[in-house]
């Protein structure tokens, strides 16, 4: 019973904060004589888009994820230009000065050593890495990889996935009953073992370590379209039955209408939320890979390669400036993308009621 | 229903025949065989020998004839022999299996005692602050790197750190033990807290954001509304009315979850050197060891399909609504 109280006191709690919002609208607008009917009726115009703006931004761990998705990407897409260093610099040391050489300055080098392991200083804010390379900066062009790598992959294994699920759906019989047995296969082929078979072929074929990363992207999403696939088919299946969609039938409109006007926009929700989450889930699955050593390498730097220099005792016990600022931004990054990809989700829920 | 699961049974077959080409191919493409790979520091061998070993090992057949060869032993029950361990796969997957079985299942009954009661606590009491707290740590799990975790773990409570617990291995080296005494088995369980630690705190999220979004329909449903009515107690609402109702939903997710038993977080056996039927594929891997690669593959694509048949099975068993056909 008090739970029940609880709601119903909810209830009127939004109710009342509603009004008063419609209270502060009333004194706001110049016309103060405008009466409250009208103004719900205005509030009718909201269009859903905005309607679902609103109820995400009310959710407060949303927009905290919002803030650190536009800050990571400020970070690694626009801090580059601000770097006075490259991704790939290596830094040496006089060895009778103690001064600092760059690489660039090739005819003081034979008199120095690397400036490896260096401790944060105001020359190089989180110091340097065990190949003399400056940290921060790798941090950010890191970060590029892995953001990258999330965005292609999850628009390949979308463009993939949405398609053939929507087919499946769409058509049912012996054309569904194909594109989900394919499916069937790839969910159910190990993926760490996979990704090792590609990485030694890449190898063999002699792709640069720089483009490597795009043929990985590419399987990645070639072998994640599965379970987009399975989810799309599943709503389209459900939406079919729809009474709208009779009434689409019935008015004999074109199929390819039937399916972009009437059903892509009902399961748009659904994709933008699976996307959102999947980047996090791509972002994660880059950085181990890259850990592993299957992903982007030496002299490229990413989230994943940068913290495999823990597996050296020395950085793990006296070196956290080295693996622990890679580690926490892709645990910041995913976490962002699951809040944002989480508040969507009850944003587009009609059901939520808050 | 019996019908419904012949079916299945017989797609499955299609689907792991799929598989099974695809794997082998995979295995097959990759540039260099195990004969190359084991070979490669030792000066001696001619290519006239390696060709000899190829020939031994099976590998200078076309993929096609490979492949043929293969899946007739394999239909008459024989993986062959990995290369790598020179013993036959289906014993080394015996082998290791109990060690990575053992694990995960612990570790999966730890995340059901975890994920359940949260979970069910986070939908109580939704939008409060326990609920916030509570969600906030399971996106924190869900996010978390394994990779990242681990050597965290390792640097605070290993050796480097407060040298709690040891950070690899299965038994602490130097010691030996005379059968199964209570002190080899204190010292597994040492050796595994933090490997454990390790896939429950990462794991247990996906169960308890499933077990919430159950629970907060099941308490939304009109009979939680007409027990309330009539006066039935609030635990007796929430544990005998919606929560029995969310199981449904949880058992065919412990369905999904059998192949994971076994197939052992490479990565996390890797870091903690668990001697676990995913380490043991990240060495095959890296050998290309085809007969091996193949067999545990198939184990648990053979699992995989499994999985999905017992948990639509049981879904059927445990609400009479759903009709298999």
């Amino acid at each position: 019973m008090n739970e029940e109280k609880n709601v119903l006191q909810e209830e009127i709690d939004a109710l009342e904060a509603e009004k008063e919002v419609v209270s502060a609208e009333d004194e706001a607008a110049p016309n103060a004589a405008i009466e409250l009917d009208e103004l719900d009726e205005k509030r009718v115009f909201l269009t859903p888009g905005q309607m679902v703006m609103k109820r995400f931004f009310r959710n407060r761990l949303a927009v905290i994820g919002l803030v650190i998705l536009v800050l990571m990407a400020l970070f690694c897409f626009v801090g580059p230009l601000f770097s006075p260093y490259s991704e790939t610099e290596l830094f040496y040391l006089d060895k009778t000065t103690g001064e600092e050489i760059r690489m660039t300055e090739s005819d003081r080098i034979t008199n120095a050593v690397l400036n490896s392991k260096a401790l944060p200083s105001a020359a190089h804010w989180l110091g340097t890495n065990e190949m003399g390379q400056d940290m921060f900066t790798r941090l950010m062009y890191g970060g590029r990889i892995s953001l990258l790598v999330g965005f292609v992959v999850v628009a390949v294994e979308m463009l993939v996935g949405v398609t053939l699920g929507g087919i499946a759906g769409y058509y049912g019989g012996k054309v569904d009953m194909i594109i989900m047995r394919l499916v069937e296969i790839f969910v159910s082929i190990p993926f760490i073992p996979l990704m090792l078979i590609l990485s030694s072929l890449l190898i063999s074929l002699k792709v640069s370590p720089e483009n490597k990363i795009y043929y990985t992207m590419f399987v990645m999403g070639i072998i994640y379209w599965a379970g987009v696939a399975r989810m799309i088919r599943g709503n389209i299946l459900s939406l079919r039955e729809m009474e709208y969609m009779q009434a689409a039938e019935a008015t004999g409109i074109r199929t390819s209408r039937k399916i972009f006007k009437h059903l892509i926009p009902n399961v748009m929700p659904i994709i933008i939320v699976m996307a959102t989450m999947d980047l996090g889930g791509v972002i994660l699955m880059e950085s181990t890979m890259s850990f592993l050593g299957i992903g982007v390498g030496q002299p490229y730097a990413s989230w994943g390669n940068m913290v495999s220099s823990v597996n050296d005792n020395v950085i793990m016990r006296n070196f956290l400036n080295i693996w622990l600022p890679p580690g926490i931004c892709i645990l910041l990054t995913v976490l962002a993308f699951n809040f944002v990809g989480d508040g969507l989700r009850d944003a587009f829920d009609p059901k939520m009621k808050r | 229903m019996r019908q419904y699961i012949i079916r299945r049974v017989l797609i499955s077959l299609i689907v792991l025949f799929g598989v099974s080409i695809m794997l082998y191919t995979l295995v097959r493409l990759m540039p260099s065989d195990y004969v190359s790979l084991s070979t490669a520091n030792s000066q001696k061998m001619t290519e006239e020998m390696k060709e000899n070993l190829r020939a031994i090992y099976g590998l200078d057949k076309s993929i096609w004839q490979g492949y043929l060869d293969w899946l007739w032993n394999a239909i008459r029950g024989n993986l062959g022999e990995s290369l790598l361990f020179k013993r036959p796969v289906t014993e080394i997957i015996a082998k290791y299996a109990p060690v990575t079985f053992s694990i995960a299942a612990i570790a999966l009954v730890l995340e059901l005692l975890v994920a359940i009661p949260l979970g069910v606590l986070a939908a109580r009491k939704q939008y409060s602050k326990t609920d916030y707290i509570i969600t906030t740590c399971v996106f924190i799990g869900i996010s978390l790197p394994i990779f990242f975790f681990a050597a965290i773990l390792k640097r605070i409570f290993g050796f480097y750190g407060l040298n709690w617990l040891p950070i690899s291995g299965m038994l602490t080296a130097r010691v030996t033990y005379d059968g199964f005494t209570f002190a080899k088995f204190l010292d597994y369980a040492k050796h595994l807290i933090l490997p454990i630690t390790c896939f429950v705190l990462t794991g247990c999220g996906g169960m308890l954001r499933y077990t919430r979004t159950n629970m907060l329909e099941a308490l939304s449903s009109d009979y939680v509304r007409t027990a309330r009515a009539k006066g039935v107690p609030e635990h007796r609402v929430v544990y005998s009315h919606a929560f029995r109702n969310t199981l449904i939903p949880i058992v065919t997710l412990l369905g999904a979850s059998l192949p994971s038993l076994f197939s052992g977080a490479a990565v996390t056996e890797g870091i903690f050197a668990l001697e676990g039927l995913g380490n043991i594929a990240l060495r095959a891997s890296n050998m290309a060891d085809v007969p091996y690669l193949m067999g545990f593959n198939m184990f648990l694509a053979v699992l995989t399909v499994l999985g999905y048949l017992v948990s639509d099975i049981l879904y059927a068993v445990v609400d009479p609504r759903v009709r298999l056909s």
